[in-house]
């Protein structure tokens, strides 16, 4: 259906792969035999509303059953996994609709992104062995340190709930980056954020990718924000990848430009090529 | 400073009242009080553990020689304090509504009752049983298993109910765990039907005092440790877990903690402590029948977590003691009162209370004035007496 774009697979084995990606929802087709595959660097996913961009990340993060199709991360299916033994394989992700744990703190929640690495036993919690408390405080500083990462350090014991959207959007990033992911999935990380917040996040997301290797993949509305950061493009509209490339290549593509503007878009035939 | 002072005297002149009227309700009220203002009095810790310490392991069993109903009291509150516990963990942190609650004291009622009196032997057969007293201890812990596996039974059918539903299918789990007690005297006698079960051993008690004196300790033992573990599981991983799937379940998922097993424990851990208590209350009462497993035991240990603070340790604590109190002190003192006005004849407003109907007697509204106190309290203080307080982490400077 889409033409292989971008450059040629290389390397033995793709970090994160998926092929042909299906979900209906009743009559709706959402997503449409799409394939995405990421080696390192930041990925940006856009497309107009409904395109379907959040129920890939649904999939990618075994909150919805996909309907066809294959993912791989590093070389293991995830399709079929629950969501917590996706985040231990070592993705996590952020939610275009905040979800924080609004009545804990910011460090209780970043506390509660480290659950999968927690190599405790219930006797260890009840019998407070030394393991235990050694264990606690060691979580508890980096849950210090990631926070200090993206700046909410002060605000370390303020309730979620009371944070401003900005700081929630950042504690949400701290909380993702707990579960010590290698691919991380953000929904609309800078909505809501004034420009110079968004491009204090876009630096930060830069030097995660340097110095952790992580591999990010940004929903993103802020096209400032997607051709300064993101090292390839993919487009969707209407569940069907319709571009990708790298950000100048997609910018002056004709599908993507269409999809965007609306114009003629009754004419646009299914099977491009 | 001046607090300090207020605390230790108020502890102090109480306990003085009550060893002087022993049978003033209003007096020991008193001393309730002034333990709850030594508790929240701002005094150093040193002072508080002190004297709530003096208070429990020194002054209420005094107070207990002067009036044994007293200890009693306190014996009852110790006990529904460890229920609230439990149920705390699983509505309070998990946020998992469970209206059957008294299912799993039950259990562990029943685990000693059976094997603790002559039960077992219509069982099993033979002279076996009733097994030596000493073994009560070790029906400590097994009946803290027995309802860990039935809280895990319970857990795994209604893992994706929520809300609404999970409370009803538990209603239900805790009202078909009474008609078990009930109706399972036949074919085999296994629970003794509605007659019920005694007499069951009581635990013999290393102290030389009077057994209800030495009873009162070990309950106070025992919700100790119920309330450290509490604390501990509270205060890590594992309470974490439960406080993020009641926050929002799907985020909770997708953040690493693994649904199916956080909640299964969280009722596992819930259901254990319930079981260790029924033990223990099936070797206080010396008799235990359906009766006392009914749905408004579960409903009366719900309205101790709600009343005290949801997901809050001391407002269990708290909920269970006003609750207990209410029932077994306050409205029947009241009752007690008005009686004694209505036989001196004593006159109100031109109406004398002599002609006043035995209908009126408070006694006879206990549960609709606790209602009323119920509504009253979710009105003007939805979150309870103690809610909870979030714990503040010192980070290491940098």
């Amino acid at each position: 259906m889409t033409p292989p774009t971008g450059p040629a697979e290389s390397g033995p084995m793709t970090l994160f792969e998926a092929r042909g990606v299906t979900k209906r929802f009743g009559g709706l087709t959402a997503l449409a035999a799409v394939d995405f595959s990421l080696e390192s660097g930041i990925a940006s996913i856009i497309g107009p509303n409904g395109a379907g961009k959040t129920t890939l990340f649904n999939i990618f993060t075994g909150l919805y059953p996909a309907d066809a199709g294959v993912v791989t991360f590093k070389g293991a299916p995830l399709l079929g996994r629950r969501p917590d033994e996706i985040t231990a394989l070592g993705i996590c992700r952020t939610f275009q609709n905040i979800r924080l744990f609004a009545n804990m703190t910011a460090i209780e929640n970043v506390l509660v992104g480290m659950h999968a690495r927690v190599s405790l036993g219930l006797w260890d919690v009840l019998s407070h062995r030394p393991r235990f408390r050694d264990a606690e405080r060691a979580l508890q500083a980096r849950a210090g340190e990631l926070l200090a990462r993206v700046g909410l350090r002060d605000s370390a014991n303020d309730v979620a709930r009371n944070l401003p959207y900005g700081d929630q959007r950042r504690l949400e990033l701290a909380r993702a980056l707990a579960s010590e992911p290698s691919l991380l999935l953000l929904d609309e990380p800078t909505a809501g954020m004034t420009q110079g917040e968004a491009g204090a996040l876009m630096r930060l997301l830069r030097d995660l990718v340097a110095e952790l290797g992580l591999a990010i993949v940004l929903i993103e509305h802020n096209m400032r924000v997607v051709m300064e950061v993101s090292d390839r493009v993919t487009v969707l509209d209407h569940g069907e990848k319709i571009a990708e490339g790298t950000p100048r290549e997609v910018q002056t593509n004709a599908r993507v430009i269409e999809a965007y503007l609306g114009t003629r878009r009754h004419e646009r035939r299914r099977a491009a090529g | 400073m001046i607090q300090a002072a207020l605390a230790v005297g108020l502890v102090a002149v109480s306990a003085w009242a009550v060893a002087t009227f022993p049978r003033s309700v209003l007096v020991f009220l008193l001393f309730q009080g002034s333990l709850l203002f030594a508790y929240v009095a701002r005094i150093p810790a040193w002072l508080r553990a002190a004297l709530l310490g003096a208070a429990l392991l020194v002054l209420m069993p005094a107070i207990g020689y002067f009036n044994g109903y007293y200890l009693e009291v306190a014996t009852q509150v110790g006990i529904f304090a460890a229920l609230a516990l439990g149920l705390n963990i699983v509505v309070g942190l998990a946020g998992l509504l469970d209206l059957g609650y008294v299912a799993f004291y039950a259990v562990g009622a029943y685990s000693w009752a059976i094997f603790g009196s002559a039960q077992a032997n219509q069982i099993f057969g033979g002279n076996a049983f009733p097994l030596a007293p000493i073994w009560f201890y070790a029906f400590l812990l097994v009946g803290l298993l027995v309802a860990a596996g039935t809280g895990v039974l319970l857990g795994l059918p209604v893992l994706r109910l929520r809300g609404d539903y999970l409370a009803i299918v538990t209603l239900g789990f805790g009202e078909v765990i009474r008609v078990l007690a009930n109706n399972l005297d036949k074919p085999i006698n296994i629970t003794n039907g509605p007659k019920g079960i005694t007499p069951i051993g009581r635990p013999p008690l290393p102290l030389d005092i009077p057994y209800s004196e030495a009873f009162y300790f070990l309950v106070l033992v025992i919700v100790g440790a119920v309330i450290l573990a509490n604390r501990r599981l509270e205060d890590s991983h594992v309470g974490r877990a439960w406080e993020a799937i009641r926050e929002d379940e799907l985020a909770a998922q997708a953040m690493g903690v693994p649904l199916v097993r956080s909640k299964l424990l969280a009722f596992a851990c819930g259901a254990s402590f319930a079981g260790v208590m029924g033990v223990l209350f099936s070797a206080k009462q010396v008799f235990i029948n359906p009766e006392s497993f009914t749905f408004l035991e579960s409903i009366g240990v719900l309205s101790m977590v709600i009343l005290g603070g949801m997901g809050s340790i001391p407002g269990a604590v708290i909920g269970a003691t006003v609750v207990t109190v209410l029932n077994l002190q306050v409205l029947k003192g009241l009752s007690l009162w008005l009686n004694e006005l209505k036989n001196a004849g004593v006159t109100v407003l031109g109406y004398s209370l002599a002609n006043l109907p035995t209908q009126l007697e408070p006694a006879k509204y206990e549960r609709m004035i606790f209602g009323v106190i119920l509504v009253l309290m979710m009105i003007f203080r939805p979150q309870g007496i103690f809610p909870v307080r979030r714990r503040s982490r010192e980070l290491a400077e940098r």
